[in-house]
């Protein structure tokens, strides 16, 4: 009966809930942050996205698996339109998807540093610590900026050994 | 074969092309590491920052495409203006399209490239046209996370061992005659400025030689003299390379016209 009650959009929104991010399949694309909007136009939904990274592959892949959830849950036609501005930032996504990185194991993105007076950060590699997802230690080094995609650098803990990856703030 | 596009001539059009292709040339530049990194992390992230070049080139490109329609010519999509131009359309600096030479020659010039795109995208964040200043205020964050590499291996090199420090050397040496460019104002910028598109380029110098310097100075590296020379690819008249770059990056869609994956 409640399901009759909620409206269009309110079911897309739940069915947008499981569309997971191909990259990162713990995370649903509303985890992410990237659904900006749901609006119910006469001849269907249109769904507005917001791109996280301009090279991002997954986009064409995110776009389509949209517009399929919408369709599986009956609600189409539906379309996607991409807004780029404000740009996405990682403080979007939400508290429930940074819970949901560090299940996965990886190491989810602190608040983004505002652009201050220092115009480069040269960054050992030892100076910026972020916490081990596995044990919580914060015994451990960057090993690369950039890991298995543009999203996350790859890092080390120095207790337990194992390698991670950290959702980069941005 | 495709013919080529024919791209009409208005400043404002070329100041947005002449950044597309510095990030479209870049992109194809950074991606021949792909397979070929020092050390997989570095092939992983060099091919990463070639997609979010590529990735910006496309927004540009889609933007300067719908700019064509509007100033007289006809209006172009984005794999149009990327795969269908002429060498002489293309209006990327010289510095963009340099054969990528070694890691420390790659790392230096990203150095170079990445600071300008940086101050540049921080201040295309103002233009006046909103759909690039969205474009800057993505790109800007990514062009951070570019020099930021840049910067950190440059130090890493440049104050590394013997050999690491003398190849940085080197293609300073090799890179710097190809920085004026990027500095020169002509009849774009000022058709840029006077419809607030966008920043003249001569505008970026000084903050620039102050990123450059500094991180060349914690890399113990001394900035070169001034050159003398001039490049001129933002004009259209390119170096020897480009051909070579183009004819292997439009080649299948001169060969298959319109074919898609």
């Amino acid at each position: 009966m409640t399901a009759i009650l909620r409206s269009r959009s309110e079911v897309a929104w739940a069915a947008l809930n499981a569309v997971l991010d191909p990259e990162v399949p713990a995370l649903s694309v509303v985890d992410l942050g990237l659904v900006r909007e749901v609006i119910e136009h006469d001849d269907g939904l249109e769904i507005v996205l917001t791109p996280t990274y301009s090279g991002c592959p997954a986009t064409e892949v995110i776009n389509s698996s949209v517009i399929e959830a919408i369709d599986a849950a009956g609600l189409g036609p539906a379309r996607v339109t991409m807004c780029r501005a404000p740009a996405w930032s990682s403080d979007w996504i939400s508290a429930e998807g940074k819970r949901k990185l560090l299940e996965y194991g990886i190491a989810p993105p602190g608040p983004v540093l505002a652009d201050g007076a220092v115009a480069i950060r040269i960054v050992g590699r030892r100076q910026v610590a972020v916490p081990c997802p596995r044990c919580a230690s914060g015994h451990t080094e960057r090993l690369s900026a950039f890991g298995s995609t543009a999203c996350k650098s790859l890092h080390r803990c120095l207790d337990c050994r194992e390698p991670f990856e950290h959702f980069k703030p941005i | 074969m495709q013919a080529s596009i024919k791209i009409p001539a208005a400043p404002e059009l070329a100041y947005l092309l002449r950044l597309a292709d510095t990030c479209l040339i870049s992109g194809q530049r950074l991606g021949e590491w792909c397979g070929h990194g020092p050390i997989l992390e570095e092939d992983i992230a060099l091919s990463n920052m070639a997609l979010d070049l590529i990735g910006q080139a496309r927004a540009l490109l889609t933007l300067a495409g719908q700019r064509s329609g509007q100033c007289g010519g006809q209006g172009y999509d984005e794999d149009q203006l990327a795969f269908l131009r002429d060498e002489g359309d293309y209006r990327n600096p010289t510095l963009a399209e340099l054969p990528r030479g070694d890691f420390a020659f790659t790392i230096l010039r990203n150095l170079m490239l990445s600071t300008w795109l940086k101050l540049m995208w921080q201040r295309l964040g103002e233009s006046s046209d909103a759909e690039l200043a969205a474009i800057a205020g993505k790109a800007l964050k990514e062009a951070r996370y570019h020099q930021q590499h840049a910067a950190d291996w440059a130090v890493r090199l440049g104050d590394g061992s013997d050999e690491s420090r003398r190849r940085c050397v080197v293609a300073l040496d090799r890179l710097w005659p190809y920085t004026p460019e990027l500095f020169e104002d002509d009849a774009v910028d000022a058709a840029a400025v006077a419809a607030d598109l966008g920043p003249a380029w001569a505008q970026l110098r000084e903050p620039w030689l102050a990123e450059i310097g500094e991180v060349l100075g914690e890399a113990k590296l001394a900035v070169p003299p001034a050159p003398t020379f001039r490049s001129s690819g933002k004009s259209g008249r390119h170096s020897e390379h480009m051909g070579y770059l183009l004819a292997e990056m439009q080649y299948l869609q001169r060969a298959y016209p319109g074919g898609a994956w």
